[in-house]
């Protein structure tokens, strides 16, 4: 299983040709305590780069795009009760949804986590 | 992942300035964001638990983007009541008043805390007799304020802006105790009164007041003694400090409007659901700016009405968002929303029409094309714990 990053701080973890998306440590670090997360229906199709979730925080309403394009296979149902594990857990048990790879070329387009790393430290 | 939603005012003046606190600030760990023109910390360890801290515990809260602002003369009441719709001649020395600085029309210009002084000695300022009022306005609008103040106010009403002094805000219920550790007296406060204390050679001016719904004080003091003062506090037990996030929370679920976003000039005060400033002997009068608008409303209601939201679900809506009618139509607008930590669900405040504002009202909302529901229900959402006097003291 091999993970990778977007530049807005969505990571993928991809096996064969399915994956998990959820948000980085960073982001929810950034974001501060999660009250709400609204994920993607079974069956939606996303084109890399659209809507596919939304977190609110105490503060703000932001964003989840989708990393590539793909058939989402299932939302994270944990979070509509425990939205706190996007906090406590981001990378683990916070996973957003997972989905099916339209086409894998796409991932060469993201980050590995060395250059993730990376890329987070020039903030 | 983006966010789409600032969390700090959308007008930025060319340069963000620092307050007295900036490093104390940086040095504890609070994440600075821009905010009423100033870098100003919007959280220390989490919104979340400073909001829950400061309801169990204190939180200390910086406050000095405020305007602190000084009237002095041989008659200040009599020109500032035409201004202001409350009764600053029968306001006691060392009590104070939530009051409301009104345009011509009524609109409501900014809302303040305007305390009666003896003297400004405790200010610092050589005390040349007549009266004295000590007025803390909003950042935000404070530049503006004090040139309309200059404007409508006769030359003979002094007006000192003192920005050499921070303002520090102390609340929750273990404020009381955790001030009578570094100082002797604030005991005798209740709320809404205030008075001068010394803290090692510091002046304090002290006032038993504001913005959370909690017990509390807010300190006024030299900006150059405000470190020293600010870590005396937070070397207490009860004591951590806590940032705009969670102050904006607090005095949500308190039920109390932010300026600039619950209350515009386009809100009257009883559109604003701010009728109790308006003095009895006011309301009888008259006498103040739109005064004729602002009875008329006080007699048979207002147009529209500042509401309290219990949103249905766990999605917060946010200021913005459309309040619709069954058909869709816009009629109204979310002034504040978000997550009340203390209750565990969404709420906020609403402009919405006179008839739709009645408590238990079912509302409809729209959010990035998205529908939702709440219902209007009675402010405070969390009840204010203030330390009253009792009746006849």
């Amino acid at each position: 299983m091999k993970r990778y990053f977007t530049e807005d701080h969505e990571w993928i973890a991809v096996e064969g040709d399915e994956g998990t998306v959820g948000i980085t440590d960073y982001a929810q670090e950034q974001l501060g305590d999660v009250v709400f997360v609204e994920v993607p229906d079974s069956g939606a199709m996303l084109k890399k780069g659209n809507d596919a979730a939304v977190v609110e925080s105490v503060k703000a309403a932001s964003d989840v795009y989708a990393p590539v394009s793909c058939e989402v296979l299932e939302g994270n149902d944990a979070l509509g009760d425990e939205p706190g594990l996007v906090n406590s857990d981001p990378e683990g048990e916070g996973w957003f949804f997972k989905l099916r790879l339209e086409d894998k070329d796409e991932l060469a387009e993201l980050m590995d986590e060395a250059a993730y790393k990376e890329y987070v430290a020039s903030l | 992942m983006s966010e789409d939603m600032p969390d700090q005012d959308e007008a930025q003046p060319i340069e963000t300035q620092t307050l007295p606190l900036d490093a104390w600030h940086r040095a504890h760990g609070g994440r600075m964001v821009p905010f009423a023109g100033y870098h100003m910390p919007v959280q220390f360890e989490g919104i979340m638990a400073e909001h829950l801290w400061t309801r169990e515990r204190a939180g200390l809260f910086d406050v000095s983007h405020m305007g602190q602002v000084l009237l002095t003369g041989a008659d200040v009441a009599g020109p500032l009541e035409q201004l202001l719709p409350g009764d600053l001649h029968g306001l006691k020395t060392d009590r104070m008043r939530y009051s409301l600085l009104l345009a011509e029309d009524g609109g409501i210009l900014d809302d303040l805390m305007i305390t009666r002084l003896a003297s400004t000695a405790p200010f610092g300022m050589e005390d040349e007799g007549g009266e004295a009022f000590y007025m803390v306005v909003n950042g935000a609008v404070k530049y503006e304020d004090i040139s309309f103040l200059r404007e409508h106010l006769p030359d003979e009403v002094t007006i000192n802006h003192l920005e050499d002094h921070a303002l520090l805000a102390l609340q929750g219920p273990g404020a009381g105790d955790a001030l009578a550790q570094l100082l002797s007296g604030t005991d005798a406060l209740y709320f809404m009164q205030a008075g001068g204390f010394d803290w090692d050679g510091v002046p304090l001016w002290i006032s038993r007041s504001g913005y959370t719904g909690e017990d509390g004080f807010e300190i006024s003091l030299p900006a150059a003694d405000a470190e020293r003062f600010a870590t005396a506090l937070v070397a207490l037990d009860a004591v951590k400090p806590v940032g705009l996030g969670a102050r904006d929370s607090l005095r949500l679920e308190a039920g109390l409007p932010l300026y600039g976003h619950d209350l515009t000039e386009q809100t009257t005060p009883m559109a604003g659901g701010l009728g109790f400033a308006l003095s009895k002997r006011r309301r009888e009068e008259g006498g103040f700016h739109g005064h004729e608008r602002v009875l008329g409303e006080h007699r048979d209601g207002p147009v529209t009405q500042r509401v309290g939201l219990l949103i249905d679900g766990r999605q917060p809506v946010r200021e913005g968002a459309e309040v619709v009618d069954e058909g869709g139509q816009a009629i109204g607008r979310i002034t504040s929303g978000g997550h009340a930590p203390s209750l565990g669900q969404p709420i906020a405040m609403a402009t919405v029409p006179a008839a739709f504002a009645a408590i238990g009202h079912r509302i409809h909302i729209r959010q990035r094309g998205k529908d939702f529901t709440g219902t209007v229900a009675a402010m405070p959402f969390v009840q204010q714990r203030y330390r009253r006097a009792s009746k006849g003291s």
